[in-house]
């Protein structure tokens, strides 16, 4: 919304500066989003150049003698424009002027040896326009000697304010004086319309055949007007305000869409076949509007036809074979109320923005409909003459103000802040609410102009932003009187630790998109249609994530493309199993690229990085888990993972046999191959919410550590087995022969050769003895490894290898 | 051999000399069992006593041993002294270049994204004025995100032109990405009697993509309610939290009204800065308003939509940009970069894993 400050002043009697108009208006909810001040513009004068001749020492210069009208001796001035010659009319600027276009403070100055005093301008050099092929080239009558502002009426500033939406009583520079004279800042004139009497019947009928989408139609005929250009003022009015003057009619209606928020819309009479008929458009129907644009509509929108088709779309655009031009001699003016929904949703449908849909979606004030009409028909006499008949209105069943009950202690219990009865009362009434009684409880009449307020918390908002949220001192909220506890939840607890553990082990933090491309969510087990989104912004960005994994491989690959391609990348974050909202699951899911290991990656004189594996994978997930406080001695690994994953190079960690915590290894070549990537690559991924929640202890106490005051021990062991067997469970058979003494078991080597045979491999354990009571005797131990080479050979078939 | 003086003598002698010319370890320990193994000239000489009368044994017995002492020190010193030069030669050749590289560690490495830092920073300060985090999921029914809170129908927010929708189901619902934190309000409300006190940080979607504006970003939103939160009490929590999060002595801020349709009141809140500095943004100086967040007192018809009468509670909300405020205070310009994953990006913008954000410690480094 923009307007100028002479045209508030037209409604608004006050001596307040632009700078206190412009912070009130910010202040009160009428956020000022720029003001376009020429108020540098003051120092420069209208001049004459009385003479030009060549500069004698550069082709391109003149030296001009002007003329600045002061009455004291014309001035000397250097000027490079091309068309700078006697008799020339411009905009002057004396040594000590600044002059915004080129950033200086004029002096007199000397140039090629010839002293010049002062400057001519062009349009750029005063910020008007970015013409700069010359100086300013004025009419002839141009009064020499006055200010070049205040002639080229640019000495008006213009303000624009960024509306709320609710908030149609300040589409117009009346309501914006209401609000501004309601905060104390001056008067506001009377905004009473005059009543016009015609003659006769507008002869063009009315019908509303559509009454839930038009609550309201006046039309009114003026006969034997004559349509030209508007006068200097509304033309000037409108090109501060970024109008473009078109004839005086059309440009009324764009004056009284401005002043008054009421936009209206102008027939020519003789171009209407028949009666107006308000109805739902028909599927397809088409227009030509204002706009010079074709639309088609649909039974969604609201079209005003006569027998000739649609003439224009309700509460949008008019219609172009029935707009007015220089021969219009009788005039239709229509005053209507449209429905702000189907307004909004047309406009939007259409691609439409107008001034007239940026007041009828908020809602106009239906009290103003007649008024209106009164108005335009008062400008129309004035500017255009003519006979006006009577007006017709048709459908409009009158305002009934809305009551809403409003005790007047809610303003402190909202806001905090003390106001006096009085002074709320009067805020309202100044805005043209109605308070009635006088009690603690008052009834108060919203006015027509007001359809954002129903409640007494919208009467709290007007008496806050009147008497000025500034005014509020901030008080602390309530301190708590104890040392604060844990806020977080555990599954906040863990994600933000399974992140630092990740970011801990060298690698970085991505947060990639929620949605991926349809292919990618189906190489990972997603892809269903519930998780598919109807408009996805880009047709790679459609489907919810199934899992981590792919944003997280495509990051890696585009890092690779730009040429790093050891990357270590994780997320934790949601992915989403169903469109239920126990559906999202928190995960934490990280891949290596190249040779992006724990410990580096690419070369180095100690020793080079490997290709990334399933090893690495796994280190990262049980990292992970560990960080979330999953029971890590408990794990079990089962050999594969999901179909996305390498099937002999995957592995898939539970806690009992039910609950599933996490994935890892490497990739299938498919799944490279659908995403598009290559290697080497490996990846994992952990459900940081399968994770048990611990349970809750009585204290924090620690268990006792128990120190055994005996010498532990290391023993090795080789054993032969089949290839299938898993070091897995050979470990957990070492470890079950005596759950006492071993207190750990590792593998410190696999070998597999000829020696052993084609289906044998060799597992080579270090056994962890800690003797408990007694200091172990050479039988002792002999009897142990007897009982760790025999369960092993029960659990797995493997031998001791000779 | 005769214990004669001059055999002494010259024995004496000849030892000194080859103690002398030991050149190393080895070489000393070939002198020494020379003169004192079990054939050694000095071990024979020793020997000689035994057969001496014991006036014999009186007149030479000092001689001898004399030998034997001044020739075991001369081994004693120069085995030190050829102790050291091996040590010393042994050192040289140990020698390394320690100015050859070691690799950086992995925790120096790795890097948390500037997103988990801000939510972990918002989380400190909240929870110091006893705020509690609340979550909740991405997509959202049409109720939670736009009816309970006050949304009419056919508001622009509602088409598909904003607002990321999925295909309806059997019933005719359509699920929705959620485009604000704010269905979050109304879950909490419908699980917690007041008092509440949240933040709510998360991911939310608009139909939306430019520098500065993303599909998928992340809020933060605040609620409070009891019988009594007001405006006055609002403008409080939000000066200390700018103030905090931004690390600033004090914060100028400009409240101004607005709209929303949740909150009624409703505020739009500018903060002082200074922007004269390319790239650069600081608060608590300057002549600039930059808008930071939007706030007001819980609209009534929210409080039903939560069980909750308006007459007895009352509350305010607010809702922030995480990445919006991220990039103020840490000078990111591009709000894309934020989801591209470029490692360059993350390890210049990012975080050291260590580097956790406390008030006791300050929230940035």
């Amino acid at each position: 919304m923009k307007f100028t400050l002479s045209w508030l002043k037209d409604h608004l009697e006050t001596d307040a500066t632009l700078n206190d108009i412009v912070e009130r208006l910010t202040s009160i909810g009428l956020e000022v989003e720029h003001v376009d001040d020429k108020s540098s513009l003051k120092p420069f004068v209208i001049a004459k150049v009385l003479t030009a001749v060549q500069h004698p020492d550069a082709d391109r210069l003149r030296v001009l003698t002007v003329d600045t009208g002061d009455g004291k001796p014309p001035v000397q001035v250097v000027c490079g424009a091309p068309n700078a010659r006697a008799g020339l009319i411009g905009a002057f600027a004396a040594p000590g002027t600044y002059v915004p276009g080129i950033d200086v403070t004029l002096t007199v100055g000397k140039i090629r040896g010839v002293e010049s005093h002062g400057m001519m301008c062009s349009e750029r050099e005063l910020e008007l326009s970015d013409e700069h092929n010359g100086i300013i080239d004025l009419p002839a009558d141009a009064p020499v000697g006055t200010s070049f502002a205040s002639y080229a009426h640019l000495d008006d500033p213009v303000i624009e304010i960024n509306l709320t939406p609710n908030r149609p009583d300040a589409t117009s520079v009346y309501g914006i004086a209401r609000d501004l004279a309601a905060s104390g800042l001056g008067t506001l004139k009377s905004g009473a319309v005059e009543k016009i009497p015609g003659k006769g019947e507008t002869p063009v009928k009315v019908v509303i055949e559509a009454p839930e989408l038009c609550p309201g139609f006046a039309l009114r005929l003026v006969r034997g007007v004559k349509n030209g250009p508007s006068p200097k003022w509304l033309q000037q009015r409108l090109i501060a305000i970024g109008l473009r003057p078109i004839s005086a009619l059309v440009d009324i209606t764009n004056y009284v869409t401005f002043d008054r928020g009421r936009p209206l819309h102008v027939f020519d009479a003789r171009k209407v076949a028949g009666n107006l008929v308000v109805r739902r458009a028909r599927d397809g129907e088409k227009v030509m509007a204002l706009d010079g644009r074709e639309y088609t509509l649909t039974p969604d929108m609201c079209a005003i036809a006569d027998d000739n088709g649609v003439e224009s779309i309700a509460g949008v655009m008019g219609g172009e074979h029935s707009g007015c031009d220089e021969n219009t001699s009788d005039v239709l003016i229509e005053s209507a109320l449209w429905d702000p929904i189907t307004t909004a949703r047309t406009g939007r449908t259409l691609g439409i923005i107008t001034d007239a849909r940026y007041r009828f979606e908020r809602g106009v004030d239906p009290e103003f409909m007649v008024p209106g009409v009164e108005l335009a028909t008062k400008l129309v006499l004035d500017l255009c003459g003519g006979e006006p008949a009577e007006t017709e209105v048709v459908g409009y069943a009158g305002h009934k103000p809305k009551i809403v009950s409003f005790p007047l202690s809610e303003v402190t219990r909202l806001t905090g802040i003390e106001v006096p009865k009085a002074e709320s009362l009067d805020i309202l009434s100044r805005l043209g609410f109605k308070p009635q009684g006088s009690g603690d409880v008052v009834d108060v009449a919203v006015p027509s102009w007001r359809p954002d307020v129903d409640g007494k918390a919208d009467l709290v908002e007007e008496v806050m932003r009147i008497h000025g949220v500034d005014n509020i001192a901030p008080q602390p909220l309530g301190a708590h009187d104890a040392v604060n506890s844990k806020i977080l939840t555990t599954l906040q607890v863990r994600t933000r630790t399974a992140k630092r553990a990740l970011a801990v082990r060298g690698m970085m933090e991505a947060v990639t998109w929620s949605f991926i491309p349809a292919k990618h969510a189906e190489l990972f087990g997603g892809g269903q249609t519930a998780l598919k989104l109807a408009n996805p912004i880009a047709a790679d960005m459609s489907d919810m994530r199934p899992s981590l994994l792919p944003g997280l491989i495509a990051a890696a690959q585009r890092n690779a493309d730009k040429g790093i391609g050891d990357v270590a990348l994780f997320e934790v974050s949601g992915t989403y199993e169903g469109d239920g909202a126990d559906q999202q699951r928190r995960v934490a899911a990280g891949v290596r690229r190249g040779t992006a290991k724990l410990d580096g990656s690419g070369r180095s004189w100690a020793g080079n990085s490997g290709p990334v594996g399933v090893f690495d994978a796994k280190a990262d997930a049980i990292a992970a888990l560990e960080a979330c406080g999953a029971p890590v001695d408990r794990l079990q690994i089962e050999a594969g993972g999901p179909s996305w994953y390498h099937p002999g190079r995957s592995g898939t960690i539970k806690l009992g046999p039910k609950t599933v915590l996490g994935t890892f290894g490497e990739f299938h070549p498919k799944t490279m191959e659908g995403l598009d990537v290559s290697g080497p690559l490996c990846g994992f991924e952990v459900f940081v919410d399968a994770v048990p929640e611990p349970k809750a202890k009585p204290t924090k106490t620690k268990p006792k550590l128990e120190l055994s005051a005996f010498q532990a021990v290391k023993r090795d062991f080789a054993f032969v087995v089949d290839k299938a067997i898993e070091a897995g469970t050979l470990v957990r058979a070492a470890l079950a022969a005596d759950k006492k003494l071993i207190t750990a078991v590792s593998v410190f080597d696999i070998f597999e050769g000829a020696s052993l045979g084609a289906d044998k491999k060799s597992i080579a354990i270090e056994v962890s003895i800690q003797p408990v009571e007694k200091t172990l005797t050479d039988e002792d131990f002999e009897a142990l490894a007897k009982r760790v080479v025999e369960n092993v050979g029960k659990q797995t078939g493997g031998v001791l290898r000779g | 051999m005769n214990a004669t003086a001059g055999n002494l003598e010259a024995l004496e002698d000849s030892l000194l000399a080859d103690i002398a010319s030991a050149a190393d370890e080895p070489a000393i320990e070939a002198v020494r069992i020379a003169a004192f193994g079990k054939k050694g000239t000095v071990s024979e000489m020793l020997k000689t006593l035994g057969a001496m009368t014991a006036e014999e044994r009186q007149l030479k017995g000092p001689v001898i041993n004399g030998l034997k002492n001044r020739v075991t020190e001369a081994l004693t010193a120069r085995k030190a002294e050829l102790r050291d030069v091996a040590i010393a030669a042994r050192l040289a050749a140990e020698k390394v270049d320690v100015t050859l590289p070691v690799r950086q560690s992995p925790a120096e490495r790795g890097r948390i994204h500037p997103i988990s830092q801000v939510i972990d920073e918002i989380a400190a300060i909240f929870g110091d004025l006893g705020f509690a985090i609340a979550e909740g999921p991405d997509i959202e029914t049409d109720y939670y995100n736009f009816t309970a809170l006050n949304f009419p129908e056919g508001h622009p927010a509602r088409e598909m032109h904003d607002t990321f929708f999925f295909q309806p189901d059997e019933k005719g619902e359509r699920k929705l990405l959620r485009t604000h934190t704010s269905p979050v309000q109304i879950r909490t409300m419908e699980k917690q009697k007041p008092p509440i006190r949240i933040v709510i940080p998360g991911k939310t979607y608009r139909q939306d993509s430019d520098a500065t504006h993303s599909p998928m970003f992340h809020q933060v939103e605040g609620l409070v309610i009891d019988r009594s939160a007001n405006v006055a009490n609002m403008k409080w929590v939000l000066e200390e939290f700018c103030k905090a999060f931004f690390e600033v002595p004090s914060v100028k801020m400009r409240f101004r009204p607005s709209f929303f349709p949740f909150t009624e009141p409703s505020l739009e809140v500018d903060i002082q800065c200074d922007r004269s500095r390319p790239g650069e943004v600081r608060f608590g100086e300057g002549s600039d308003w930059m808008e930071i967040l939007g706030c007001g007192m819980v609209h009534p018809n929210v409080l039903r939509a939560g069980g909750l009468d308006p007459d007895e509670y009352q509350g305010f909300a607010w809702g922030m940009g995480i990445d919006r405020i991220a990039m103020l205070k840490y000078g990111m310009p591009d709000l894309r970069a934020f989801f591209d994953a470029d490692v360059r990006w993350l390890s210049h913008y990012g975080f050291r894993p260590l580097d956790m954000p406390t008030l006791f410690g300050g929230l940035s480094a």
